[in-house]
């Protein structure tokens, strides 16, 4: 049994290691194989980027040794796939070699495209990439005052990042001791302050608390970056003098470039986790096309999922049991009150008032990251 | 001209009108896309953006718990 992972981001690292795991034996007589592909020899702390920005963490803390963050069992190559060929169960890599499988999982994530609406790329800043989240901290210090407005365009990843960041940029202006002389303005797509209702609950009587002002059903169409004006698809326009934006983003260049699924989004089973028309084929994390979060968390939890079926059906020959849609999500609320976020396809998020013990608690978990994304907890 | 059902029942997050949205900036003038949902809010929701955008709101009905929203793109 020839188990292939392309991917080497939250998702595909954690079924890699839980299915090394659970089929240690198997792999040790010969009956199973597991080798991973990924584009990078790091491996980086998505999550990390948002302190980046507010000079809370270095670049280098982001990162780890991918090989690493492995069971030894695991095959490991840095050589990106090119090519699927699902009819013949092969992929393709960019340094021409073939690799054949009987089970494949596709854990390639998502990227920003800025370039998408006109003028974003060259308006704004961003924290979704290490080089832009530096810049953005270096222009955070530089700022002396004027509107910082944040647009929030979709699809995105982590669907709390805009608030937090809103709440980050209150805290972090007041620090600097020049928070009356920032208008903070939080534009966002959908008729609240965020689209999960719970959150936006919760999150509106704080952004008032904090005076951070809001219009909702903005969706961004063109920024002018000479103007410095943002203008919206229902036909509103804002000045701005430093625009944070949350950029639209795509599945990976792989899964455009081979096709997949509209937007770069693999067409994916929301219970299974199979790939629509190939039960051998599994998509975890931001790659798929299931209405849940595009969070390393959706991640975590389907890849416990796909790895706990893959090695049952080896062992037993049935599966055990399918994604609920289960996400938790911290939410920073400043720079030491945090809440939480966790739902699942059937139970709405019962936010609880934001608290110094949630936030310490996220402070540990960008350490304990690293043991989690190892599958240890 | 396409039609596409998004099935966006039992979601809170990003929830139903953003996979509207996000499936809307995909489409092309003149798709139809029907959006299914569980969220109550969704049905006053939806033709509240679809009114403020300047798309066509075609059809909205409940049957038994899900609501089928039709929206055609106009832009």
């Amino acid at each position: 049994m020839r188990i292939l992972v392309v991917g080497g981001g939250t998702g595909g690292t954690i079924v890699a290691n839980n299915l090394a795991r659970r089929l240690s034996n198997e792999i040790r007589t010969g009956k199973v194989r597991i080798t991973m592909l990924s584009a990078s020899d790091r491996h980086m702390y998505q999550p990390g980027l948002l302190y980046v920005a507010f000079g809370q963490m270095t670049p280098d803390e982001l990162y780890r040794d991918q090989a690493s963050m492995l069971e030894p069992s695991i095959a490991f190559h840095v050589d990106p796939v090119t090519k699927f060929h699902f009819d013949r169960n092969a992929v393709e890599t960019k340094s021409g070699n073939t690799y054949e499988y009987d089970t494949l999982i596709i854990a390639t994530g998502a990227r920003i495209v800025p370039e998408e609406i006109p003028g974003l790329a060259e308006g704004s800043e961003t924290f979704f990439t290490e080089e832009s989240a530096v810049r953005m901290h270096q222009r955070l210090m530089e700022f002396q005052g004027g509107t910082v407005a944040m647009t929030v365009s979709i699809p995105h990843k982590c669907p709390v990042a805009p608030v937090e960041a809103m709440f980050l940029l209150h805290d972090f202006f007041k620090a600097r001791g020049i928070r009356d002389k920032v208008k903070l303005r939080y534009q966002y797509p959908v008729n609240a302050v965020h689209a999960t209702r719970n959150v936006a609950q919760w999150a509106k009587p704080e952004f008032e608390k904090a005076g951070i002002e809001y219009e909702t059903f903005f969706n961004l169409r063109e920024v002018d970056p000479v103007k410095k004006i943002i203008y919206s698809e229902e036909g509103t326009e804002l000045e701005y003098d430093l625009l944070i934006a949350i950029p639209p983003h795509r599945g990976s260049e792989i899964a455009d470039d081979n096709d997949l699924g509209q937007g770069g989004w693999i067409p994916t089973d929301r219970f299974k986790l199979t790939m629509d028309g190939r039960e051998n084929v599994y998509v975890i994390g931001d790659a798929t096309n299931i209405p849940v979060s595009k969070t390393g968390s959706a991640a975590h939890f389907e890849a416990e999922v796909v790895s706990e079926n893959i090695a049952s059906l080896i062992k037993t020959g049935t599966q055990v049991r399918e994604y609920d849609g289960k996400v938790y999500c911290f939410i920073e609320a400043g720079y030491d009150r945090a809440t939480y976020n966790a739902f699942d396809y059937v139970n709405l998020p019962d936010l609880k008032p934001a608290s110094k013990a949630i936030h310490w608690f996220k402070i540990a978990y960008n350490q304990m990251y690293w043991t989690s994304v190892r599958g240890l907890l | 001209m396409s039609e596409k059902v998004i099935d966006a029942r039992n979601t809170f997050c990003p929830g139903p009108l953003m996979e509207l949205i996000t499936y809307m900036k995909q489409a092309q003038v003149g798709d139809t896309l029907e959006l299914l949902s569980t969220d109550q809010g969704t049905a006053s929701d939806v033709p509240e953006w679809v009114a403020k955008v300047g798309h066509e709101m075609v059809s909205s009905e409940q049957v038994g718990d899900v609501w089928h929203l039709k929206v055609r793109k106009m832009k």
